[in-house]
């Protein structure tokens, strides 16, 4: 007996030095990604539709296409809680694996990544999300914030509020509620020098995380009434806003969420009084019958490989998802096709995010017509994309109500080469020259 | 058998009063710290140091410098994050606005900084004690949570509030890698742990501990509470702020003002609990438990190649920890410490206890 339970420490004991160094083999031919995600938590209903449409885009590629180029994408989840330390956590712990790319999945862990991006040699892509002034490609070398940044949203917000007012809004108000976390406060500056330029007053207001609580923040837009609400939240957060907003008697249609606080789980739990919300969305909205959908439901789902529920595929946050494994998948090929069809390192990956050029027609070739404009990186911008439109929730689902913005990059790029200037002075960092790179 | 003092004989005071009377832990702990600085930066990995170690050994000067005050004071504090948040602040504050100066010296202005609003904050321990002084510190905490989150100087007025340090230099010595991180951080934590030795078996830390036991038989035999807590609330400060320092630079690299929430606060409180109240080591054991064992319990489903979901396993990690803590708890109310010495207690009797 007694030797059976020494015999059972000493192999518990063994176990956990394997985990402590953390080491499992991996198949030579074959390109690691980590999936950072959190199934867990506050954050849950946002974070596990998007991390099912990033794993099963993986799925996919690996069964209709055998791989990109023959080479087949190994991915493992890391569950983060949405917390920083724990991001970084899974980041050192997936790292042995020689991953090509990491999605943070989370502003506050982007940030924490970006100062070990460039050490490592792993680029750190963020898909309508992440630090702005990262847009920024000539200081932030490693950093991809495709197809959007918070400050192009701000923006076009605004310019659709404009639009709504026939371009005056002097003496309006708009109120933001924002996430108080670096998230949250991204689009401040933006808004702020907008409200210079246009005259409206900006109210802050900020919630505290989780953002369940938000009783005070919605008295207060109840005494000031402003014109516009714009919601920054995330998980909870935004559902809680909707019902606040009713309990207020504040006019859902007034109020616009980022491309955040635009999916199914934000508008779901606060029911009818969701009806007439608007949110800003980023490229797609809630398209369910794209190539794509079919391919993954056929190839994946029917073969019972499906990560989530079949009726989450085509939901806001699964589409975004699957756009995102795209997005990595179309910079892998770009690699390829320079460096050749082997696994690649993740310097060639970062060469790959950075001449991305996903042409119209290649969209549609890839699945993804309706849910893609034209993307386009280059070493100065590392968006590709700034469009978006505005789609309104009608109780039971998105519909596209706007033509599409562009974010001015007239009045953004300064911004965003002030902010990199100023984070390069503070890191010591040399500037890169793209004009001598291109 | 191994673990017995007898033969050694004490000569003189000093022999008789240093910290680890008993020859085996001396030369235990003499190994175990040449080890740390010379053996595991050569065999460490990556992961074991940045995810592991570094954090571990940054929490566990915390928890000294929480233990301080709780512990050996008696002075219950909910405040902990934010007098972290203070350190990691006046360092980044320290370090880009006078890049000339030594990181040893940021860290250690860190700790002033910190010490002088930890003083602050502790005025009200003069009045009031026990939980109402919990709910003071309480406000401590809200109070610098909203400062730095909402007052852009302290962030070089970044439009996400979002900082993030520059490199680390030290006397020409670039520390990079992971190892370099770590050795200055065991170094740090090492000078510090036995300077906070030192300072509880000394008449300050007797001071603290006769206000802990009872405050009036304490006035009565001449020390002056005002002398003994602020002093104990400066002092824990001044550790908390250069544990701060060393979280925001060395180990998370750019942090947000969430960083140091309350959240932060409660491990803290959890971790000198749990490791045992009145105890330097306990702090040790406290700041592994709060730490490691989350992300073992989270990796021995895989480990053990049991296919579960990454949600069932991240509820599991937390229901184990959690059962865990209750367990520890009946077992040991007086921590993991005491666990520690019990066990050498009955070591010194093995093989033939009585």
């Amino acid at each position: 007996m007694k030797s059976t339970l020494r015999h059972k420490l000493l192999s518990t004991v063994a176990v956990l030095a394997g985990v402590a160094c953390g080491a499992t083999a991996l198949a030579a031919d074959e390109m690691f990604i980590p999936v950072l995600t959190y199934r867990t938590g506050a954050y849950a209903p946002n974070g596990v539709p998007f991390t099912n449409g990033i794993v099963d885009y993986y799925k996919l590629v690996n069964a209709r296409d055998g791989g990109v180029n023959g080479i087949k994408i190994a991915f493992e989840e890391c569950e983060t809680g949405y917390t920083a330390d724990r991001g970084v956590e899974c980041y050192e712990r997936l790292k042995s694996k020689k991953p090509i790319v990491v999605n943070p999945l989370s502003t506050g862990i982007t940030f924490a990544l970006t100062d070990k991006a460039p050490g490592d040699k792993i680029p750190v892509v963020t898909v309508g999300y992440g630090r702005s002034e990262s847009a920024d490609g000539s200081v932030f070398k490693w950093n991809f914030p495709l197809l959007g940044t918070y400050w192009n949203a701000a923006d076009i917000l605004v310019q659709h509020v404009a639009k709504l007012n026939n371009g005056n809004l002097k003496g309006k108000k708009i109120a933001l509620v924002y996430h108080d976390s670096p998230y949250g406060k991204e689009p401040i500056p933006v808004l702020e020098e907008h409200a210079k330029i246009m005259g409206y007053e900006l109210i802050k207001l900020p919630v505290t995380s989780p953002g369940v609580e938000q009783k005070a923040t919605w008295l207060q837009i109840r005494q000031q009434r402003p014109d516009y609400v714009f919601l920054w939240g995330w998980g909870v957060m935004n559902s809680a806003a909707v019902k606040e907003a009713t309990a207020v008697g504040y006019p859902r249609d007034k109020m616009y969420g980022v491309w955040w606080a635009a999916s199914e789980p934000d508008v779901l739990p606060a029911e009818a009084s969701a009806i007439g919300y608007h949110g800003l969305a980023l490229q797609h909205s809630d398209e369910k019958d794209a190539k794509v959908h079919m391919d993954v439901l056929k190839f994946v789902h029917a073969k019972g490989n499906g990560t989530g529920p079949k009726e989450e595929v085509g939901t806001v946050l699964y589409n975004r998802g699957l756009i995102n494994g795209m997005l990595v998948v179309e910079a892998i090929r770009t690699a390829q096709a320079k460096f050749g069809k082997r696994v690649i390192t993740g310097e060639e990956m970062r060469w790959g995010l950075e001449n991305l050029n996903i042409t119209a027609a290649r969209a549609k070739e890839i699945g993804f017509e309706g849910l893609v404009q034209p993307v386009k990186t280059a070493c100065n911008d590392h968006v590709g994309a700034s469009s978006a439109r505005i789609h309104t929730w009608d109780g039971k689902q998105w519909n596209i109500t706007s033509g599409w913005y562009q974010a001015d990059s007239k009045f953004l790029r300064p911004m965003v080469e002030e902010q990199a200037k100023k984070y390069a002075a503070e890191k010591h960092l040399e500037k890169r020259d793209c004009s001598k790179e291109a | 058998m191994l673990y017995r003092e007898n033969g050694q004989f004490k000569a003189s005071y000093r022999a008789d009063q240093q910290i680890f009377p008993i020859l085996q832990d001396r030369a235990f702990m003499l190994g175990l710290f040449a080890l740390a600085l010379v053996a595991v930066p050569f065999f460490g990995s990556e992961y074991l140091f940045r995810a592991i170690v570094i954090p571990w050994l940054i929490l566990s000067l915390a928890a000294i410098g929480l233990n301080l005050l709780v512990g050996y004071c008696g002075q219950i504090s909910l405040g902990a994050g934010g007098i972290m948040a203070v350190g990691a602040y006046a360092a980044y504050n320290f370090f880009i606005r006078m890049p000339q100066l030594n990181f040893l010296v940021v860290l250690i202005l860190a700790g002033a900084c910190a010490a002088i609003v930890g003083m602050f904050f502790g005025i009200p321990s003069l009045r009031i004690k026990g939980l109402y002084l919990a709910v003071a510190t309480l406000a401590a905490q809200f109070f610098l949570d909203w400062l730095f989150a909402r007052a852009g100087w302290f962030t070089n007025y970044t439009p996400s509030g979002s900082v993030s340090t520059p490199d680390v230099t030290l006397f020409g010595w670039l520390v990079e890698t992971p190892a370099e991180k770590y050795l200055l951080v065991l170094g740090v934590v090492g000078i510090l742990t036995l300077a906070a030795k030192n300072l509880v078996r000394s008449h300050v830390g007797r001071a603290w501990m006769a206000t802990r036991d009872m405050d009036v038989a304490a006035e009565v035999i001449g020390i002056r509470p005002i002398y003994a807590k602020l002093t104990a609330f400066g002092v824990s400060s001044f550790y908390l702020g250069i544990a701060g320092a060393l979280w925001g630079f060395i180990y998370l690299g750019a942090w947000e003002p969430l960083a140091f929430s309350i959240t932060l606060s409660f491990s803290l409180l959890f971790m000198i609990i749990i490791g045992g109240l009145g105890s330097i080591l306990g702090s040790f054991l406290g700041a592994a438990f709060i730490i490691i064992l989350p992300l073992m319990l989270n990796q021995i489903p895989s480990a053990l190649g049991m296919p579960l979901s990454l949600a069932t396993i991240s509820h599991l990690e937390s229901m184990t920890f959690g059962a865990l803590i209750i367990f520890f708890l009946i077992v040991e109310p007086h921590g993991l410490a005491r666990l520690w010495s019990i066990a050498k207690e009955k070591l010194r009797l093995w093989p033939f206890p009585h």
